[in-house]
């Protein structure tokens, strides 16, 4: 197979299919790149930044970016996960990420990968920006001091649903949302139900089912059992 | 008896629930294995009032008062390494999720508006009390903090762990498992 395309990784050779970008083919030989927005499922959006990786020196998204031969892709190194650290940094203090009254605690992808990378500190001020809850829905909750704007929801709702539920709006730090497709802006006045793939689709814990909170107790939940560095390169 | 000089530690609760201070006993027995190493300055287990000249200094909780801010800045000001150990001394923690709400909202409605309360009942205005702060902030917003121990509490184990790291000189290290936010 000498002629199969192949990129380095760390200096590891990995195999990739014309197409194909890094972080698939990374994804595809059991590699973690560190990531929050992208979803093997879905379309990249490219807005975390937590994938970025150097390509041959240059600084670039490895969920966007097509892999290609000749190309030397550096990941795991102190000056990106130093550099990532700051990105969760960023999220964890524009946010209200109180973990220890969050359901999602234990099963979270922020919180397993600030877990990952060493993060011991939120490090700069908080902004504690007050975000609404919305609990309209029979089945399901929405609270969005949790919102990383991953639009994973948006894309899950619109692509796999069909149903628009969710939208992108807003501008700037403290304008930039989702907001609820229905003339109230609550999700109790959509067709929304509990077995859509946007309800599951949350990294975070802003959409969560009703009356299953804390059933999982602490020690046996996602990423109480395995690194999400682990859980991840293996899906 | 080894003629070693014990390293000096304090301890203190800001807006912190005692929790920590509850996970820390919770190193048992490890507790006399410490105590070869460290002797205590001011802490709940020694119950000295004011914190003197230190080696190390264990903050749990935020800063939801005047007093707290007076506390840690005497412990900032003795302590040569500071750590911020717990979820509210990291990041407000529960005490901090009344920040997006008004102060003064937040005591009418405890104190005045609520139902169940006696007769006459006002907002308490005791000057032995210290003023509440608008907003409860993380102690690394107030003073320099060397270290950060997470969790709420953090187990017992990670501040074993995170101890014994500290005291061997190297930069505390929690791997899988001892690191958690919640």
């Amino acid at each position: 197979m000498s002629d199969q395309n192949t990129f380095l990784l760390d200096g590891e050779e990995i195999p990739f299919v014309p197409g194909q970008t890094i972080m698939q083919a990374a994804q595809a030989a059991g590699k973690y790149i560190p990531h929050l927005c992208w979803h093997p499922e879905f379309k990249p959006h490219g807005s975390c930044k937590l994938c970025t990786v150097k390509v041959n020196g240059r600084f670039g998204s490895s969920c966007t970016m097509e892999a290609a031969t000749g190309q030397n892709v550096e990941n795991r190194t102190q000056e990106l996960d130093d550099k990532r650290r700051t990105l969760l940094q960023l999220l964890f203090v524009e946010g209200n990420h109180f973990c220890p009254s969050c359901e999602k605690s234990g099963n979270c992808l922020l919180q397993a990968t600030a877990y990952d990378l060493g993060m011991m500190t939120p490090h700069f001020d908080h902004f504690y920006p007050d975000r609404p809850v919305d609990a309209s829905h029979p089945d399901v909750m929405l609270d969005f001091n949790r919102c990383i704007l991953c639009s994973l929801c948006v894309q899950a709702s619109e692509l796999a649903d069909k149903k628009f539920v969710f939208v992108m709006g807003g501008r700037g730090m403290r304008g930039r949302k989702i907001i609820i497709n229905s003339e109230s802006g609550k999700l109790g006045d959509t067709d929304f139900a509990v077995g859509d793939r946007a309800a599951s689709i949350c990294p975070v814990g802003v959409i969560l089912r009703k009356r299953v909170g804390f059933a999982v107790p602490y020690g046996e939940r996602t990423y109480d059992k395995a690194p999400g560095s682990a859980l991840e390169a293996a899906k | 008896m080894s003629e070693k000089t014990k390293l000096r530690v304090a301890t203190t609760s800001l807006a912190g629930c005692f929790g920590c201070h509850m996970s820390f006993l919770d190193i048992d027995e490890r507790l006399l294995d410490l105590l070869e190493l460290v002797e205590f300055d001011r802490s709940p287990i020694t119950d000295i009032k004011h914190c003197g000249p230190c080696d190390l200094g264990i903050i749990e909780g935020g800063v939801c008062n005047a007093e707290n801010v007076h506390v840690l800045r005497e412990f900032r000001k003795n302590c040569k390494i500071l750590v911020a150990m717990g979820a509210c001394a990291v990041n407000g923690g529960l005490p901090a999720q009344r920040n997006h709400l008004d102060l003064r909202d937040i005591l009418e409605a405890v104190y005045e508006t609520e139902g169940g309360l006696a007769r006459g009942v006002h907002i308490p205005n005791d000057p032995e009390l210290p003023l509440p702060l608008n907003k409860v902030h993380p102690i690394h917003e107030v003073v320099k903090v060397d270290y950060f121990l997470p969790g709420c509490p953090p187990p017992a184990d990670a501040i074993w762990k995170f101890l014994t790291d500290l005291l061997a000189g190297r930069t505390p290290h929690l791997g899988h498992g001892l690191l958690h936010y919640d």
